[in-house]
Formats: C-alpha cells, structure tokens, sequence
C-alpha cells in the first residue's frame, strides 16, 4: 500500500490561498470560543483529570463494563451484535438490513462507519445510504471523506458547495447563501426520512449502567434517523463505553465545549430501548481497539472523545487540511492512530507535527498526544519505515555531532557558505529551508573558536 | 556558583553573539562559566526524528563533557526539553540521570535558580514581541500558555520588565508554534513555511520592531520568513537584550 506523503498532499492544500485562510481562520476561532467557554469555567481542569480517570478507570474494565451494558441493553429490549472487524460490522448491518427487507438508510454522523468504509459496502450490495448531517452529506455528494471529524466539510468555502449542491441536487450554482444551501439541503433530505426504512446513528457515549446510546447533535437529524424508520442500528465503538449515567455529566459538559466552543450541543439524546413495533440494534465494534488497549505507549488514545479540540488548535492541521493525511482520522488525534491501522501507509504521519504540545493542552480527556507522536517515530525508525533520505541524514549526524573533531571540521570553516553546509544542518530535502526561507549568514568565527580567542584555555 | 555552558550546535555554528551573550550575561550575575571543549549537540535533532540509535552516541558525548556540574545552562528552551524529558537513548546511570537533572534553560536558570530581576545595564528602547518556544512553554512551562486555565506568569517576561525602555507588543496568536520544528522544517516545508510567515506577520501586525525569544532555532527560521516577505522586522535572543545589547 502507497505510502501517504503529508507534505506533498499539504503543499497542495497551501496553494489554494482563500480556502486555506478561510480553514485556519475558521478552526481558530473554535479554539478561542473553547478558550472562551473554559475560561468561564473555574474547575475546568479539575474536569479534564476527572474525565480522564473515569475514561482509565473504564478502559482497565473494559471487559466487564461491556458485558454490563450487553445485559442492560438486552434487558431494554435492544439486540446486541460484537464485530471483531471492519468487514464483520459490515456484514452484520447488510444482514441486519436484508433480513427486515430494508433497503434504504438514512444515517447520522459516525467516525466509526467511515473507519469501516461501510458505505461503499453497503451501496454495492444495493443498499441506498443518506448522510443526513450536512457536514457528511456535503462531502458524500462530493464523494469525498469528512476532512475532520466535528465539522466534515470545513475545508470547502460556501462557493464549493453552491458547486456540489448545483451538480447534485439542483441548486442554483450562482447562489452560494448559506441559508439557501442548509435550507434546500433539508428540503431534499425530509422525503428520505419519511421513506426510510432503516435509521442508523453513531455513539458519542454508550452507558454500561442503564445500556443507552448517547448521541450528541446540533442539527436533529440524528433523532429523525431514529424515531421515524422501523429499525434503528447503532454503530458503537467499544471505547465509547463509560460506567454510570452519572459519568455522563462530566463529558456533556466538556464535549461541545472543546470542540465548537458552545457549552452543550443542541441535542443530547439518549436511546435505551426500540419504540414499541421496532428494533433496536446495537453493533459494538472493536476494529483494532483492543490491540490498541495492550499498546503500553498508546492505549491512552482510546480515552478520546472525538472532540477534535486537537485539531482545531493544531496548526500543522489547520494548515494543511484534513484530508491530507490521507486517513480517516487526521490531526493530532489521527497522527496517534492511524498507525494502528497501517504503520507503513501511515508512517509519514507521526512527522506532521512540530511536537507544539498544543494538542496535549487543549485534549478534555488528557491524552498525551505529542508524545506519543515522539513515540511512534521511534518505531517507526526502528521498523525501517524512514523515507531514506532522513534515515541516510540521521545517520549522518549521529556521526557527525557524537565526534567533536568531525564536528569542528563541518562547522569551522570561517565564511561558510550556506552550499558548504554539512549534510546533517540543512538535511537537505533538494534543499528544502531555502525554498520560502533566507538562509542564515555564516559568521566569521563558531562561538568555540571565539570563546579560545577571548577566554584562552581553561 | 559554578555552571557549564552548553552551547547548543546551531548557535555555535550561525548565531556566536548569542553564545557570547550567554556566557557574559552570567558572568556578570557572578556566575563562574565553564564551557567543555569538546562538546557539540544534545541529541534533539536524531531523537526527535525517532532515531534512538543514532543519537546514542551524541547523547553519550554531552553526558561525558557535562558530568559532575550541579549546574549546565543553555540558551535553547528545545535542547534543555530534549536533555530533561527525551535523552533516553542511552543507558540510564547515575551519571547520566545527573546531567538530565542538572540541565537548565537560560531563562529559568536566572530566573529561578539566580533569581535575578534587575539589569542596570540593560536598555532597549524598542517594541518588541515575546516569541515562547513550544518548549519552553509548554514543556518546560516558562510562562501561561493560553491553553490551560490558570493565572498569568511569565518567566521571561519577568526577566525583561527589568530592562529599561523596552515596550511589548501583542499579537493576535502570542503562542501559536512558528513552525520550525527541527527536521520539521524541511520535511514539512511547506506547512512550516507558512506557519513561519504567519507568525512573522502577525507580529509585525502588531508592531514589533523586534522579535525577542529564548528559542534562536524558532528565530533563525523566522528571520529567514521575514527576510523572504521583506518585513522589516529584526530578531534577538533573550539573553542578548539581558546583557545589554542596544539593537
């Protein structure tokens, strides 16, 4: 599999000024409305340790927390399914479908089924899927994937969906109104509500204690997908599980704070049991999390809430779009699991950051995200997935700068030119730092060779 | 007192008024310096690309020239995160625990170890902007960082408000990374370009004559930004101000 290389797919991104202006602009200002927000909340970081303690706390039972919310969930009347995978979760939803003899799916937000590639799937097999968020529909009529996981289409200006909108859906292509695009969005989406035969929502938490699903929306459409077809499926990842109804309180408090900068989503709502005359299933999906879970280094990225705080305050994201990282998670939170999935196809990830720290600060759950990222380059170093220039100039200065006396020789020559560098200062990416950059000025004398001057031997 | 100087390899090598800044500064405040021969680089540059094994050596090399100092000083936020938090690719001995334990940043050393605030013989009638490194701010946590909720400090300022003359500016995104990032910067070099030109603009925006930090790495990218976009802004180091640097 191809290796994703961030930086070019970036430096595309950067060329398009407007959009790129608008997208850092736009992600900024979530971040200074969530400093905002947790500004005006004295026990903000009392919240984060807490959140994070009870996310450990669930994660080191996981087990039995899971099989808690299986019972509880049963007992409400819903049907629990377990999918090791991707292809099993698939499986399981075009079986579910098939054997009620639904053929239409009007779906929520869920990073989850995009992890599984699940519309594709299901779209083969005859299945017709409606995004109904209009961040996802945007970009499933553009037929391209969400490029962040709160706001999916951030990096389109309202002329790039006037353009889909028009090719689509029949909009005027001229009219770029938002409200005129939102608008006739819901105006196309409403039939296919009425007329589906299946619903389907992700989970932004699933209490083991009382076995509901919990989706947190700003638009509705997630408690349309549900309450008006005969069958509701929920997607559920299995680190979305927390122990008590109680624990909800501490999350919903900081979830749409840290990532849209407003103290609670429009729509908090609660799914514990199938209205009377249809289903409810429950698909929890595992997908690699487990693996994750015995990672000592990463087990930590599973406490993650989906809150894209990281992203937005990220400026290496901001910057360069989600959909340069050629994943389906992007930023800080993706660059930390997207390895999991594919170290190779990945490994140019864990490179997209200047290791800020940002990312850490701003994480409600308290993951160390930036070092883990320090972390998975020493693996990736260690499993020769290095592009071979950095891994030949890594070399190169290890013997370089462990040598004093070959140390001297590079950097002593009095007016170097920036062309007589040594490999292991400029790296050398055909010269890269040159490119946007002036290069400094050699001086006269290293600072060692003047210290020997004016001090003399000590 | 007694202190070793670390120079960190890019100082030595482009930016020596800094190191000489350093090495005056704390002579002054009645430090006496030391500075190792035979010393080069802490290791940053292998260990933060991943590369454990090739920084091996070079972490050895600064254990051996720094060993038995109670007190090593640098003027860099990166190499004192690196030495403190990430010099892990050798075997851990008490030596080398030591050293880790003993490593201090400019700013902090003055600031908490010398704690000095007065510099009589520093003036600098400009406006400047205070660039916080990522490791010196949030690393090292030198000074708020607007991420996390707790009362304003800050270290460097501290330091500066005993300079005479010297006005700050605000920019809009005060700690926003600049976009070195070591390796970074070539790897990444488009996204880092423009982190660069963003930050030097935004500077300039508001009114900075001057660009002040304790990091010269994230400063020679930026100069390098600012030179490109022809901004007439200038660059220098905390410690060249400190020791009474006019311009």
């Amino acid at each position: 599999m191809k290796r994703i290389d961030h930086s070019e797919a970036s430096s595309k991104f950067i060329k398009a000024k407007d959009h790129l202006d608008f997208h850092d602009k736009r992600l900024w200002d979530l971040r200074k409305k969530r400093d905002r927000e947790s500004e005006h909340l004295p026990e903000w970081e009392e919240l984060r340790t807490l959140a994070s303690a009870i996310k450990e706390h669930t994660l080191t039972h996981l087990a039995d927390y899971l099989e808690e919310f299986e019972r509880n969930a049963i007992a409400n009347g819903a049907h629990v399914h377990w999918a090791m995978d991707a292809a099993e979760h698939n499986q399981i939803v075009l079986d579910i479908m098939r054997s009620r003899g639904a053929r239409t799916l009007v779906k929520a937000k869920s990073m989850l089924t995009d992890e599984c590639d699940m519309r594709p799937f299901l779209e083969n097999r005859g299945i017709e899927v409606m995004e109904t968020d209009l961040g996802e529909r945007i970009q499933q009529l553009d037929d391209e994937p969400p490029s962040h996981i709160v706001v999916p289409a951030v990096h389109k200006l309202r002329g790039d969906v006037a353009r889909v909108f028009s090719e689509t859906i029949g909009t005027d292509p001229k009219n770029s109104d938002v409200h005129y695009l939102a608008e006739s969005q819901r105006q196309h989406t409403r039939p296919y509500f009425l007329k589906a035969d299946a619903g389907m929502t992700g989970a932004n938490f699933a209490v083991a204690e009382t076995g509901s699903i919990v989706v947190c929306t700003n638009e509705g459409n997630a408690d349309l997908s549900v309450n008006l077809p005969r069958l509701y499926i929920a997607s559920v990842g299995i680190e979305k599980i927390i122990p008590r109804i109680e624990h909800l309180g501490v999350f919903v408090r900081m979830l749409s704070r840290s990532a849209l900068g407003s103290p609670i989503t429009q729509l908090t709502s609660h799914f514990r049991a199938p209205r009377d005359g249809t289903e409810m299933h429950i698909v929890l999906v595992d997908n690699g999390r487990s693996g994750r879970l015995g990672m000592a280094d990463f087990w930590y990225s599973l406490k993650c809430i989906r809150c894209g705080a990281c992203m937005n305050t990220c400026p290496v994201y901001r910057r360069s779009g989600g959909l340069s990282y050629g994943a389906t998670y992007s930023g800080p939170i993706g660059v930390i699991i997207d390895p999991t999935f594919n170290l190779r196809k990945y490994s140019s990830l864990p490179f997209a950051s200047t290791l800020n720290g940002s990312c850490t600060s701003v994480c409600p759950v308290r993951i160390n995200i930036h070092e883990q990222i320090y972390k998975w380059r020493q693996i990736i170093a260690e499993r020769h997935q290095l592009p071979f220039v950095k891994q030949e100039a890594m070399r190169v200065a290890g013997k370089v700068l462990s040598s004093p006396k070959l140390y001297r020789a590079a950097v002593e020559t009095a007016g170097t030119g920036i062309e007589h560098l040594p490999r292991f200062m400029m790296y050398s990416r055909l010269n890269a730092w040159g490119r946007q950059r002036d290069v400094p000025a050699a001086p006269q004398l290293t600072f060692r060779q003047w210290y020997l001057k004016n001090r003399g031997k000590r | 007192m007694k202190a070793a100087l670390f120079i960190p390899c890019y100082v030595d090598a482009f930016f020596p008024e800094v190191g000489i800044a350093t090495l005056e500064l704390l002579e002054r405040l009645g430090v006496d310096v030391v500075y190792p021969l035979d010393q080069t680089c802490c290791g940053q540059p292998m260990g933060n690309s991943g590369c454990q094994e090739d920084a091996a050596a070079t972490e050895a090399l600064f254990v051996r020239n720094f060993a038995g100092f109670d007190y090593i000083v640098t003027p860099s936020g990166s190499c004192t995160h690196h030495v403190r938090e990430n010099l892990t690719a050798i075997a851990q001995t008490t030596a080398v625990t030591k050293v880790r334990r003993s490593t201090y940043e400019l700013v902090e050393f003055v600031h908490d170890v010398l704690k000095v605030r007065e510099f009589p013989w520093a003036e600098f009638p400009h406006a400047v902007g205070l660039h916080n490194g990522c490791a010196s701010l949030r690393a090292l946590r030198t000074a708020r960082m607007s991420e996390i909720e707790e009362p304003f400090f800050s270290k460097p300022l501290d330091l500066l408000s005993g300079v005479k003359g010297i006005t700050f500016v605000t920019p809009e995104r005060p700690d926003e990374c600049c976009g070195f990032g070591g390796t970074f910067s070539v790897f990444e070099e488009p996204v880092s370009a423009r982190m660069g030109y963003d930050k030097v603009t935004d500077h300039r925006k508001a009114g900075a004559e001057y660009i002040v930090s304790a990091d010269m790495s994230c400063l020679m990218h930026q100069k390098g930004c600012a030179e490109r976009l022809g901004l007439p802004l200038k660059f220098i180091h905390i410690a060249q101000i400190l020791n009474g640097a006019r311009e």
